[in-house]
């Protein structure tokens, strides 16, 4: 069943046409990866996913966006559609405060106050990305004193704690070394169980490791989608087939 | 030209899989004759080749491996590396088998009958559908590679044909018994040697298509 269902969606940056006619429908609860050359859309659809694109100067979107039947683009409050669908970015992003306060961040803007249901929001949150050992002992403590893969762990964090739906991640693991990659992999592989995964990525290992589709760009167009295993072993488009073994262009 | 190391590392592998072809024409040649000649030398060769063989398999086997860590290869070129890596195994057993004929024809008394039966005509066959099975993986020929499945059937016919012949030899007289048994053996070899050659050209198959005819067939049995 499709969590988000994508239909008809053309999106220009002033007279630069970046995504072209794209249909997609992404699975619940399974993990979606876009892979393609840079600039070729990917990230641009996964912005439009959350509507962070609507914030750009000169931006035009059509077509329709679909979050469990709803249209996210008629109707459907901004900030409630952001609580819906979280965002992880390439570089992690934490706050300049506490780890505490980076976690409870999202809840206290939706207006939890209690101390003890925050205490709760912010441990489970921790727990679910898979951080909560390692930082338990020292929440007070500034969230930018600790390692790129810890402090990507609690961007997870802080996108759990508001207990979305989706969870997009933009190149979650490109700034990362081998050992907090492979953390964040195994945790998006957990995650999958509770959220819908959204990835981009330019590691085709990580896509073919841990997605379950794979959906391949290319000038804007979503030149195939397939089953991972399926796209990986025996792509249908040569354009795909000539991307991912490394003989584009 | 992008990835223009691994596609020279892709034609080395194409050059040692005609190289390990070519060794196992020459195994089953050279049992062959050490059969039809009663040809010592020619079973030693035969001995000797098995040898290159298992050799040749493990650099491919290398050459592989190497492959698989530095090129994490998808798509067209997994399935041509994994092909690979089935296909040697088979190469490697053809290797066996025809030691397994040369080791026979050294016990062999010399008896024309050998003549009267058509193990020489099943020789031809499997070098055959050997060299034909090889040449379709390296050019990436499924016309070739179903060709060779299908002359499986005539390799099967002659071997069904020798062991009729063979029968009516022990039939005319029991003393040719046991030289019989051991055309049969012989025979049998070769006829495994063609099974082993179908198997390569299956694997061509998997490479080309992405589909297995064996792996299609029992998931529609299913």
């Amino acid at each position: 069943m499709s969590k988000i269902s994508i239909s008809d969606l053309e999106l220009h940056y002033s007279n630069f046409n970046a995504l072209k006619n794209v249909n997609l429908e992404i699975p619940e609860k399974e993990i979606t990866a876009y892979i393609g050359p840079s600039g070729c859309g990917k990230s641009t659809l996964l912005k439009s996913l959350n509507r962070m694109n609507d914030l750009i100067e000169g931006c035009k979107i059509t077509g329709t966006v679909l979050l469990d039947g709803e249209d996210i683009y008629r109707g459907m409050d901004i900030n409630l559609l952001r609580k819906r669908v979280g965002m992880v970015f390439q570089k992690p992003n934490p706050f300049p405060m506490t780890i505490y306060d980076n976690v409870a961040f999202g809840p206290r803007t939706h207006g939890v106050r209690s101390k003890v249901k925050l205490d709760e929001m912010v441990e489970k949150a921790l727990r679910d990305a898979a951080i909560w050992d390692e930082v338990k002992d020292r929440l007070k403590k500034n969230a930018l004193g600790m390692s790129g893969g810890q402090q990507q762990r609690l961007c997870i964090a802080r996108a759990l704690a508001v207990q979305p739906e989706v969870l997009l991640m933009d190149e979650p693991t490109s700034a990362l070394d081998p050992i907090s990659t492979s953390r964040i992999e195994d945790l998006a592989l957990e995650l999958k169980k509770e959220y819908t995964i959204v990835m981009v990525t330019h590691n085709m290992q990580q896509a073919a490791r841990i997605s379950d589709n794979t959906a391949f760009f290319l000038l804007g167009e979503v030149v195939e989608f397939d089953k991972t295993e399926e796209l990986f072993s025996m792509p249908k488009d040569k354009r795909t087939e000539d991307y991912i073994t490394g003989r584009f262009g | 030209m992008v990835r223009s190391r691994f596609d020279s590392q892709l034609e080395q592998l194409d050059v040692e899989m005609i190289k390990m072809g070519a060794l196992c024409e020459e195994a089953i040649n050279a049992s062959m004759k050490a059969f039809l000649e009663n040809d010592d030398v020619a079973a030693q060769i035969a001995s000797e080749k098995e040898n290159e063989i298992d050799r040749k398999e493990r650099e491919i086997e290398a050459l592989c491996m190497r492959l698989l860590l530095q090129q994490q290869p998808v798509a067209r070129d997994l399935r041509l590396i994994s092909s690979a890596l089935k296909m040697i195994s088979d190469m490697e057993r053809i290797g066996d088998q025809a030691a397994d004929i040369a080791e026979i024809t050294a016990f062999l008394k010399d008896n024309d009958t050998k003549s009267k039966v058509h193990i020489r005509d099943m020789g031809i066959a499997a070098i055959k559908m050997v060299t034909e099975s090889v040449d379709s993986f390296v050019n990436k020929d499924m016309k070739l590679a179903k060709s060779v499945m299908e002359y499986d059937d005539v390799l099967d016919n002659l071997f069904v044909e020798v062991k009729q012949e063979l029968i009516d030899l022990i039939g005319k007289d029991k003393a040719n018994g046991e030289f019989c048994i051991d055309l049969i053996m012989i025979a049998k070899y070769l006829e495994r040697i063609g099974d082993h050659a179908t198997n390569i050209a299956e694997w061509v198959e998997y490479s080309i298509t992405g589909s297995h005819v064996k792996m299609a067939m029992e998931e529609g049995n299913k």
